[in-house]
């Protein structure tokens, strides 16, 4: 069974959010979702400033495999993204919920993280699949 | 998220979709526990569970092109043709003429078509003698070709026997030679002693072939089922890493090999499929399964498999159209290149075909090079 860190919130289309405590979420996609989509090739992110609503498909995972949409869990401006990913990719595989991280919103409506799946409901959608 | 690209060929579909599924009775393989020793992740590969990769298939592909990687290839059909007349029998069979094949162990890669000159399968066939030959083909397409193999021995003086009591493992790569040597019998390093490319020998308990997917150096080996798993633990005690189908995949493509039923299947032309070269139309007076359709075709001209390369983000998928000077056709094959560090396809489109050609990549059209279809060779680039 894939690692699903209990601190986090989840979306059903398998990104998960942390809050940093300022306002800010931090956004990527589970270890399951990576394990599923294999070695990633590119990751195209949305840029710095961008006003995203929950649900736009904001940033895309291409793998050997597939390219997957990767939806906002919650809007808000889009204050950081991971640079990191241009060069190294595989980061979303090696360390899907640290290095491998996509991009951080500030939250219009911080309420709305509270619509998302926590670590046991996530789990629960992926048994479902 | 939302695997939006999910290609819809069944190659590929297979590898995604099956990954966590384990519903079905599947085919085992007899190197089957030593996968998962080696913690693989397993796909139903029509029907066959297999290695998928064994965490990371772009680290798989690298050891093939730059040490030494090995893949089990035992869902593969092992045939053995026999008699009087297995000579003339293949030769009626098979685009490519095995009266080619002169040397002991010399081999052959070939189509064998139907009446309307579509791709029954693609194979190798080892000589051995006129009156002996061995046959390997595509495991998807099993019973299919052995149909297809014993309905036109009839009236030919041919035994064809499977041997599914045989495994195969594939050990590929600059190194591959040299490490495998370190596991072989005296008998054994005589036979592969000068042994060129395409030929195969039975030394002691292995049959050893200088043939592969990869278009790198290396040797395909079979061995009886009993003995497949000391083999397998043996190659790994000299540092060759087990690799699984999705390198094979990335790796095959970047050699310009074609895949059955992703790059040409029962509808295709071998013409349409860049294997023009693995028929041979001299002498005219010999007939072979396929012939008639065959020839029409070549003189109204078939479509082109030609290779694509885009250096852009993004990776070219199986099924995505392509327009060119032509009209349009459909990516076979795309992938992203381990060994480039961008992507690549095979596309079969309507001649004529330009410099470039324009493919449709979510919703956008993008331009991308048009090459041979052949990509890397020996862990190099021949772009």
């Amino acid at each position: 069974m894939s690692n699903i860190p209990a601190e986090l919130r989840y979306s059903s289309s398998h990104e998960w959010v942390r809050p940093e405590g300022d306002g800010t979420f931090t956004v990527g996609i589970s270890e399951h979702a990576q394990e599923l989509l294999g070695d990633m090739v590119f990751v195209e992110l949305p840029d710095v400033g961008d006003n995203v609503s929950a649900g736009d498909d904001v940033a895309v995972a291409e793998s050997v495999k597939a390219a997957s949409d990767v939806y906002a869990p919650i809007g808000g401006e889009v204050v950081a993204v991971n640079e990191d990913l241009e060069d190294s990719p595989e980061l979303v595989n090696s360390d899907p919920y640290g290095d491998g991280w996509l991009f951080r919103i500030k939250a219009e409506d911080a309420s709305e993280v509270d619509n998302l799946l926590d670590a046991e409901g996530y789990e629960q959608s992926i048994d479902e699949e | 998220m939302q695997f939006v690209e999910l290609v819809s060929d069944n190659y590929n579909f297979a590898l995604f979709k099956n990954t966590s599924r384990k519903c079905r009775m599947l085919n085992k393989t007899p190197l089957h526990a030593k996968h998962h020793e080696s913690n693989a992740k397993m796909v139903d590969f029509f029907g066959w569970d297999m290695p998928l990769n064994y965490g990371s298939q772009i680290e798989e592909h690298h050891a093939v092109r730059q040490d030494a990687g090995m893949f089990d290839v035992s869902h593969m059909t092992i045939v053995d043709v026999k008699g009087a007349q297995a000579h003339d029998y293949l030769r009626y069979l098979l685009t490519h003429d095995v009266a080619k094949l002169k040397v002991e162990g010399k081999a052959l890669y070939s189509g064998m078509l139907n009446e309307d000159a579509g791709v029954v399968d693609d194979l190798i066939v080892y000589f051995f003698s006129p009156e002996d030959y061995r046959v390997v083909v595509n495991s998807a397409t099993k019973e299919k070709d052995l149909n297809h193999l014993n309905k036109h021995a009839e009236g030919f003086d041919v035994t064809i026997t499977e041997r599914p009591e045989l495994a195969m493992v594939a050990v590929q790569g600059p190194n591959a030679k040299a490490k495998v040597a370190e596991i072989l019998t005296d008998a054994q390093k005589a036979a592969v002693e000068g042994m060129k490319m395409f030929f195969g020998r039975q030394a002691d308990d292995l049959f050893i072939a200088t043939t592969g997917y990869t278009g790198e150096a290396g040797y395909e080996i079979i061995v009886h089922e009993d003995g497949a798993a000391a083999l397998w633990d043996k190659l790994l005690a000299t540092g060759v890493k087990p690799c699984g189908l999705g390198a094979r995949d990335t790796l095959r493509l970047e050699a310009g090999m074609n895949l059955y039923g992703q790059d040409m299947d029962e509808t295709i032309s071998p013409l349409a499929a860049n294997m023009g070269w693995t028929i041979t139309w001299e002498p005219a007076e010999r007939d072979f399964v396929g012939r008639a359709a065959l020839t029409a075709q070549k003189e109204q001209g078939t479509e082109k498999l030609v290779g694509l390369v885009m250096t852009e983000k993004g990776v070219l998928r199986a099924g995505q159209k392509v327009k060119v000077e032509g009209g349009e056709g459909i990516i076979t094959s795309g992938t992203f290149s381990p060994t480039l560090g961008h992507s690549i396809a095979m596309a079969r489109v309507p001649k004529p075909v330009g410099e470039t050609a324009e493919v449709e990549m979510r919703k956008k059209w993008v331009s991308v090079t048009v090459v041979k279809p052949s990509f890397v060779r020996n862990g190099k680039s021949v772009l």
